[in-house]
């Protein structure tokens, strides 16, 4: 499992107060201590900054990457904003996210074919949000032969099936699951990603429920996610569900998480 | 008194079956249809914004309730006089343009709508052109905004100021809701209210009409 961390997000209080200041230790902490907890990309967002976004983000990158040897998630719909922060990106980026909506795909793609990077394609159909497994299947074949023909190779493609909240319509759970299921098994090579938190919008116990979806995401051949791996009984769960399902040999990564302390039991 | 507490508690938990026995009751016995709206339905429906607002009722709850006072409606329709028009007021509700998100407009439309407002849903994507044009058209007491992107937060402003070129903001009050959204930016823009989920839509409109 991929995992992007997800904290360097503005719309966290914490964080919009620091990139405001330019505080460089405190986001050099959440990106050190996320890359610690196992991350392989780091989610940079500044989203909540609408006209100086560009500029924040690109700070973001240089910031992080200074303190920390990883590429990082760009996380913006803006192609201004992508295009600069990937010309001071190091290593192989991955764009979050291009979709099917008028206008967002066609000024994104000449941006994500500018140089390698992977790229997150979100199942959001041109002028609504799918809400069966079959929409989301449709609008994330119809991504993925689009970007393919741009020149995106299959496996630099980490289609986000969308998801929706269960306390809305209980169906939600099961579409998404299933789009993933179906996506990964259609298009071998391809990866699937999502975030785990709108699957409880409105609800109470909202970790205990992302949690438990996550393992049945991993079940239904999810290949990335964007959380927090800092939260301990989250990447616990991750571990137990990758064993079980056998993709831990030996169940060397549970039981050494274990001996590290890292395993959050009882 | 109050005679409607059992179609009161069944609203409240959601409860189709009783809720709607409960109303076919009242409409033998005779009673009078905007009572049992007001003092049956709405106020049934103004607890669940409430416990919902407090954190002791969640959205399955909420939806259910919401559902269970729309079918009571139903049965009291053909009941209502001309001059039983009970509408608290009239809402015209959107997501804003270049954003497809529609589960909290959605929400706050059917609490509305469950408080007695008689709600024009425009649905996602609206431009602000499209805001002014079905303003000027129904003439409603309220337009209600969504926006769920931080991007597509300025088209608040722009519809706003639509409102303004089209010569009717001061006819109307403004509110926007949705994730990014904050009171300090409903300031920014003149909006009127801002409202941080479905049951406080409710008190803020109401508050903003001036109805207890």
């Amino acid at each position: 499992m991929l995992i992007v961390g997800e904290k360097i997000n503005t719309s966290r209080k914490s964080v919009g107060e620091a990139v405001e200041k330019r505080d460089v230790a405190f986001i050099a902490k959440v990106a050190r201590e996320q890359a610690d907890a196992g991350a392989h990309y780091i989610d940079v967002n500044a989203g909540t900054f609408v006209e100086k976004e560009a500029d924040y983000l690109c700070w973001l990158v240089e910031t992080v990457q200074k303190e920390i040897d990883l590429p990082l998630c760009l996380d913006s719909p803006s192609p201004e904003a992508l295009s600069r922060a990937l010309e001071l990106h190091k290593g192989e980026a991955m764009i979050n996210s291009i979709s099917l909506e008028k206008e967002r795909f066609q000024y994104l793609l000449p941006v994500i074919t500018s140089r390698p990077c992977r790229v997150v394609a979100l199942c959001m159909a041109e002028t609504s949000m799918p809400t069966t497994l079959e929409e989301r299947v449709q609008v994330g074949s119809e991504l993925i032969r689009r970007l393919t023909e741009g020149g995106i190779p299959l496996e630099k493609i980490y289609v986000d099936p969308l998801i929706q909240p269960i306390s809305v319509d209980i169906r939600m759970g099961l579409a998404s699951l299933g789009a993933i299921s179906k996506i990964m098994s259609d298009f071998p090579g391809v990866n699937t990603i999502c975030g785990l938190s709108n699957i409880s919008f409105g609800l109470p116990e909202r970790r205990l429920i992302n949690r438990n979806f996550l393992a049945l995401c991993v079940a239904y051949g999810l290949s990335a996610a964007i959380l927090d791996p800092t939260d301990q009984r989250l990447m616990s769960t991750l571990l137990t569900a990758e064993m079980i399902l056998g993709q831990d040999e030996y169940c060397e990564n549970f039981i050494e998480a274990y001996q590290n302390g890292r395993i959050a039991g009882e | 008194m109050n005679d409607f507490k059992a179609l009161n508690e069944a609203v409240i938990k959601g409860d189709h079956d009783k809720a709607m026995a409960e109303t076919r009751s009242a409409i033998e016995a005779g009673g009078n249809v905007s009572d049992i709206v007001d003092k049956g339905l709405i106020a049934a429906m103004d607890e669940v914004g409430e416990r919902f607002s407090k954190g002791s009722m969640f959205v399955p709850q909420m939806l259910r309730s919401a559902k269970t006072m729309k079918e009571c409606m139903e049965l009291l329709q053909p009941h209502f006089q001309e001059s039983e028009a009970i509408s608290k007021g009239k809402v015209l509700i959107g997501t804003v343009k270049g954003d497809l998100h529609d589960i909290g407009k959605n929400l706050v439309s059917m609490m509305m709508e469950g408080a007695g407002f008689t709600i024009t849903d425009l649905g996602v994507d609206v431009s602000p052109e499209k805001f002014a044009e079905e303003a000027q058209k129904i003439g409603p007491n309220i337009v209600a905004m969504s926006a769920l992107l931080s991007t597509t937060m300025p088209s608040m402003r722009q519809t706003i100021e639509a409102l303004q070129q089209a010569g009717i903001r001061d006819k109307v009050k403004v509110m926007i809701g949705g994730a990014p959204v904050t009171e300090k930016y409903a300031q920014e823009v003149n909006a009127d209210s801002y409202a941080s989920d479905a049951g406080s839509a409710v008190t803020k409109a109401k508050k903003l009409l001036g109805i207890s």
